[in-house]
């Protein structure tokens, strides 16, 4: 019966279930993505987009091999994004390992955790650059509070970046710690109890029973949170827009001044098609991975 | 701690907890009681050092800003692109979704690795690529572009969701309605969407977050009519500077739908942040 029911399921059918998707996909993603390679071999200056593009060949990459302004912006989204996911990963976790168990009023405590990963980057960008604001934000008043004198979190180059990090911290160490709590839950209880009985310490049961049981979701929140802060942009262009000088601009946001302020629509879709290359190798991991629980 | 008794050392443990809790609590929320409270202050209190911890609140900045002329506009283009975003990715994710559940044919683990990649693409790649199609096309500035991508940035999650969904389903509810004489698409809505409905509100909450949110593209993509709140909020920033009464009532609003989903569906929220690490 089961036979003939999939007998008359025609495959034909599926491919118009996936229609509309493939039509969006390709027309919004695929097609312009394509294009982005094709603009990174032209010169097109914004100012004269209606004139056709110039053919350079690798050109604008060779330049961007040579150019300082790209090997700093480089540099920023290395220390931004290996800072925000250490951070967030061992201050995360630790929360998690704290605060697993049953709790009364964790469950509200976990919900009011959600916020801050809701909010629009937008508002996060605009709310912390009140607060570092030199002379009323709130953070320079409680730090002379405690005798600190006032710094100038995003006027300073030696302490941007780091003020760009903790709003980061801020908003994303909730999704590490909801994603480690998670894989704690699974962690079976007669393991636990198991290792109690047979003497284990707490450390001893941490690093022996529940640190390998949660390494994958560990491992999977890293590559997930790596891509995500790879490429973020927003809370940046909305608290110091790369400043000062070139000290927190990051390759999403080089990559949208060189469009639209250096109005170099070519040499923008080269650094577009490296962001992409470098965001696809590391979704490697997690589609691997995907792809090994199809087939579990 | 050997000289405690185990209740006791249950009390500390857990008096401990609520600290670390409580701490934290007060880490995520001050950002977000700053920036309400200072959407509900005088100018002259918000700036005010020492801070004014006890103020009457008004609600001036947020009159001024509704009567603002352009401030209506720019909610309803936000609410018109988010809502008609969220319920086309939505339908067409869960079609998607139940042709990749229920189908085996040629290609279909290369369809979902390349779903699952698409998942990862910066938007702010898109940026020159769609605005010189727009341009070419004349659809810059207009709803129905930004309408599209976001379509088109969310469909991937939701696929993914929604299929992943549809594979929980028992597969006999289906067939013996195709026995009743139901066809492929009548099975899918009479059947189907009423039992993924949880799936679809966890892949709508999650679009509509994206899309209520998206900046960049909405910055490129939009003029002085089409605009959406977050740019909005983003250039009041730049021309004025100083009105933070004003620029914290916008970003308040625009936190609003952040406030009530995280409120009404915590649970469908902390699933999709979760689907996927966890149930792999």
């Amino acid at each position: 019966m089961t036979h003939s029911v999939q007998a008359g399921r025609k495959t034909r059918n599926a491919y118009l279930f996936l229609l509309p998707a493939a039509l969006v996909l390709g027309a919004v993603l695929l097609v312009p993505i394509f294009n982005g390679l094709r603009l990174s071999f032209f010169e097109w200056p914004l100012r004269s987009i209606s004139k056709p593009p110039v053919f350079v060949g690798l050109r604008n990459y060779g330049e961007l091999l040579r150019s300082e302004y790209f090997r700093a912006s480089v540099r920023a989204t290395l220390i931004f994004t290996f800072s925000v996911v250490a951070i967030e990963l061992v201050v995360g976790t630790i929360l998690a390992l704290l605060l697993e168990g049953e709790i009364p009023g964790l469950r509200f405590f976990r919900t009011l955790y959600v916020l801050p990963i809701m909010i629009a980057p937008v508002v996060v960008g605009v709310v912390w650059r009140f607060m570092y604001h030199p002379s009323y934000g709130k953070i320079n008043y409680f730090l002379g509070q405690l005798g600190i004198e006032p710094i100038g979190w995003l006027s300073d180059p030696n302490v941007a970046m780091k003020a760009v990090i903790i709003a980061d911290v801020w908003q994303w160490t909730p999704f590490v710690f909801l994603l480690v709590l998670a894989g704690l839950q699974g962690v079976p209880k007669d393991l636990t109890e198991a290792s109690r009985v047979d003497g284990a310490n707490y450390i001893q049961t941490l690093i022996w029973v529940k640190l390998p049981f949660i390494s994958s979701v560990l491992g999977l929140t890293a590559v997930l949170r790596l891509i995500d802060s790879f490429r973020s942009l927003v809370v940046i262009f909305n608290m110091t827009f790369g400043g000062p000088g070139v000290t927190t601009e990051v390759l999403s946001l080089h990559l949208y001044k060189t469009a639209f302020i250096s109005q170099r629509l070519g040499m923008s879709s080269a650094i577009a098609v490296i962001l992409l290359l470098l965001i696809f190798a590391l979704s490697f991991v997690l589609v691997i991975r995907g792809v090994k629980g199809e087939q579990k | 701690m050997t000289f405690l008794t185990m209740r006791q050392r249950r009390f500390l443990g857990l008096f401990f907890k609520y600290l670390v809790i409580i701490v934290g609590a007060v880490f995520v929320l001050f950002p977000i009681y700053e920036m309400i409270a200072t959407s509900l202050k005088l100018e002259v209190d918000a700036f005010k050092i020492p801070p004014k911890w006890i103020f009457t609140p008004t609600l001036s900045n947020y009159t001024e800003v509704l009567f603002e002329s352009n401030f209506f506009l720019y909610f309803m283009n936000s609410v018109i692109v988010a809502l008609t975003a969220t319920v086309g990715s939505v339908a067409i994710g869960a079609l998607a979704g139940y042709g990749l559940a229920r189908w085996q044919f040629r290609g279909k683990n290369s369809v979902i690795v390349g779903t699952l990649l698409l998942r990862m693409i910066p938007p702010v790649i898109l940026v020159v690529p769609v605005f010189v199609l727009f341009n070419r096309i004349g659809m810059t500035s207009g709803r129905v572009g930004l309408i599209l991508i976001y379509i088109a940035l969310t469909l991937p999650f939701n696929i993914w969701v929604l299929r992943t969904f549809i594979l929980e389903l028992p597969k006999e509810l289906e067939e013996s309605a195709i026995i009743d004489g139901c066809n492929d698409l009548t099975v899918f809505t009479r059947i189907v969407l009423p039992l993924v409905a949880p799936g679809m509100s966890v892949a709508g909450i999650f679009t509509f977050r994206i899309a209520w949110n998206e900046f960049i593209l909405s910055l490129v993509l939009t003029n002085r009519t089409t605009r959406t709140l977050p740019v909005a909020v983003s250039l009041f920033l730049t021309d004025t500077g100083t009105e933070w009464g004003k620029i914290t009532a916008i970003a308040t609003i625009i936190a609003v739908p952040a406030f009530i989903f995280t409120f009404t569906a915590a649970k469908s929220l902390i699933m999709g942040l979760t689907a996927g690490a966890v149930k792999g």
